[in-house]
């Protein structure tokens, strides 16, 4: 089989990427293979409000949003292949599997790494206990809630305040469930601000920051959860355990890039986003594997994965064009004071297509603080920030021209008045 | 003089907004930092508003049930009823993302809209 670009997972990057691929250069003959049985990913089960602000200038539901990517499809000549699972990435071809095709191969010029994140489970928090039935992450009762139509539970406590779980605190609740707590062991939520007001204000669920589940009790389900305060280092403090009975708790502990494939390709890994390192056109350390969304690195927002997505998959056609990456001068940007990674992490200027984006997450909590933008040393950009919170990404965007005499490294910071 | 502090939910930004109301009147909003914030903290302060998002049974299709949603925002204190009303009703399949489901939901006045698609079996 042969393919110009072979975009691996038809979520919302990979379906932005499709797109944005086929618009730049209608000639290619671009792929998508998607190992669920329907294209939209995560979309399909975040049956809430408040996507496509940016994309759309309205607000849709999950669904709605995937569907609007999936509707140019067609037009432009874009395939994809269902229940098909990736089994090996090179740089000139991609090797999956499925039940009609068996294992097959896909000769292509460019590959575009979609396969976004997954959630961390139990076994990765380290929580002692008994392993009853009961224990889910927020994402898997998302879908067992939204897609199979199945409730898991009655009486909930939540372990983490990313915004999944506070998504499934309002929904289970909707769903008349009783939903105790939200324990986060962080002193600040992981989730959006709005999240908080709309999911657990609205319904009087308690978010009992510096909290942890220390013991899990139940034979068969779930009966109770101990939860108790931890200190500064999220240890937990002997004499505030209290137990909750409960026979669900959801695990809305942090999402991981999945990049088996990008690593077994050889892909380098930034270790602050486990996801590839790319440049501004997101391609990766291997020419012509490009990667967004979040298998790139975790997004609060899906127009912003959209968005990054679109430009590598402009990338990918053009690369396939010219059969080379650009070459020409490259800007280092370097993390100073609280900035935990940027995306991307170097720039080549010849690459840029317009103004550079660039996209960080503070490593902790700062309230009247500034970021500061300075190019070999010098302040280029000075703006005040109320808060900034690891949770909520941040960008700074720099005209094209401010770069025209590029400096050799940009310097991105956080520093409190 | 009594002042409400909001944080406003129309978009990620989630802007801390200041209400100061006298008798029932709003006397000022600060900030806001655009018109649909002013709206969200003048409607949450009058009759606070949310759309309610969730799901739908639906016969002879192939899924049993597709994602809906209000078609407008509903009175805070009707999400519950709201909720009832859809939890007993169902729809026939073809379902196309649009299509009113229901048409008065539990007295609101405001439509019950699918908002994902479901074919025959």
């Amino acid at each position: 089989m042969k393919a110009d670009i072979v975009i691996i997972g038809g979520g919302p990057a990979g379906l932005a990427a499709a797109v944005a691929a086929a618009k730049e250069d209608c000639s290619l003959d671009i792929l998508i293979l998607e190992r669920d049985s329907e294209l939209g990913g995560i979309l399909n089960q975040c049956i809430h409000n408040g996507f496509g602000l940016h994309t759309f200038n309205e607000e849709l539901t999950g669904p709605e949003y995937a569907a609007r990517f999936e509707a140019q499809l067609d037009g432009l000549g874009i395939r994809y292949m269902l229940d098909t699972m990736v089994l090996d990435v090179a740089s000139s071809s991609v090797t999956a599997v499925n039940s009609t095709e068996g294992v097959f191969t896909v000769d292509c010029s460019a590959v575009v790494l979609c396969m976004g994140c997954r959630e961390r489970p139990r076994g990765a928090l380290n929580i002692p206990g008994l392993r009853p039935a009961g224990v889910f992450t927020a994402g898997t009762a998302q879908r067992l809630v939204n897609i199979e139509g199945y409730m898991p539970g009655k009486e909930v406590v939540i372990l983490g305040s990313g915004d999944i779980g506070l998504i499934m605190a309002r929904r289970m609740t909707l769903e008349g469930a009783k939903v105790k707590a939200v324990c986060e062991l962080m002193p600040y939520s992981g989730g959006l601000k709005r999240n908080i007001v709309q999911c657990l204000d609205d319904f009087d669920i308690p978010l009992l920051l510096s909290h942890t589940v220390v013991d899990i009790k139940g034979k068969e389900r779930l009966t109770s959860v101990v939860i108790a305060e931890v200190d500064e280092r999220s240890k937990p403090i002997s004499g505030t355990e209290q137990e909750i009975a409960c026979d669900t708790l959801l695990l809305s502990c942090g999402l991981i890039p999945e990049n088996e494939l990008s690593r077994s390709c050889g892909v380098k890994i930034n270790p602050a986003t486990n996801g590839p390192v790319v440049n501004e056109s997101f391609e990766t350390s291997i020419p012509g594997v490009f990667a967004c969304g979040n298998v790139l690195h975790v997004h609060d927002l899906v127009d912003y994965v959209s968005e990054e997505s679109g430009r590598a998959g402009r990338s990918a056609a053009r690369y396939v064009k010219a059969k080379a990456s650009s070459e020409g001068p490259v800007i280092a940007i370097r993390n100073g004071n609280g900035v935990r990674y940027t995306v991307p992490s170097f720039v080549r200027v010849n690459g840029l297509e317009d103004d550079l984006v660039i996209r960080f997450r503070a490593g902790n909590v700062y309230r009247d603080s500034y970021i500061n933008v300075l190019m070999d040393g010098e302040t280029k950009l000075h703006r005040r920030k109320p808060v900034i919170t690891p949770g909520e990404m941040e960008q700074v965007i720099l005209k094209k021209e401010d770069l025209a005499s590029p400096p050799s490294e940009i310097l991105i910071e956080i520093t409190e008045i | 003089m009594e002042t409400r502090e909001l944080t406003c939910i129309n978009c990620p930004l989630g802007c801390r907004i200041s209400v100061t109301m006298e008798d029932g009147n709003i006397i000022s909003v600060t900030g806001n930092t655009c018109k649909r914030g002013y709206l969200y903290a003048c409607n949450e302060v009058r009759m606070p508003v949310r759309t309610v998002t969730t799901t739908i049974k639906v016969t002879g299709g192939e899924v049993d049930r597709v994602s809906c949603k209000t078609k407008e925002p509903v009175p805070k204190d009707k999400i519950f009823e709201v909720m009832e009303a859809i939890n007993k009703a169902s729809c026939k399949a073809p379902v196309a993302i649009g299509d009113v489901l229901i048409e008065d939901c539990a007295g609101t006045g405001v439509a019950i809209v699918a908002t994902k698609a479901a074919g025959n079996v």
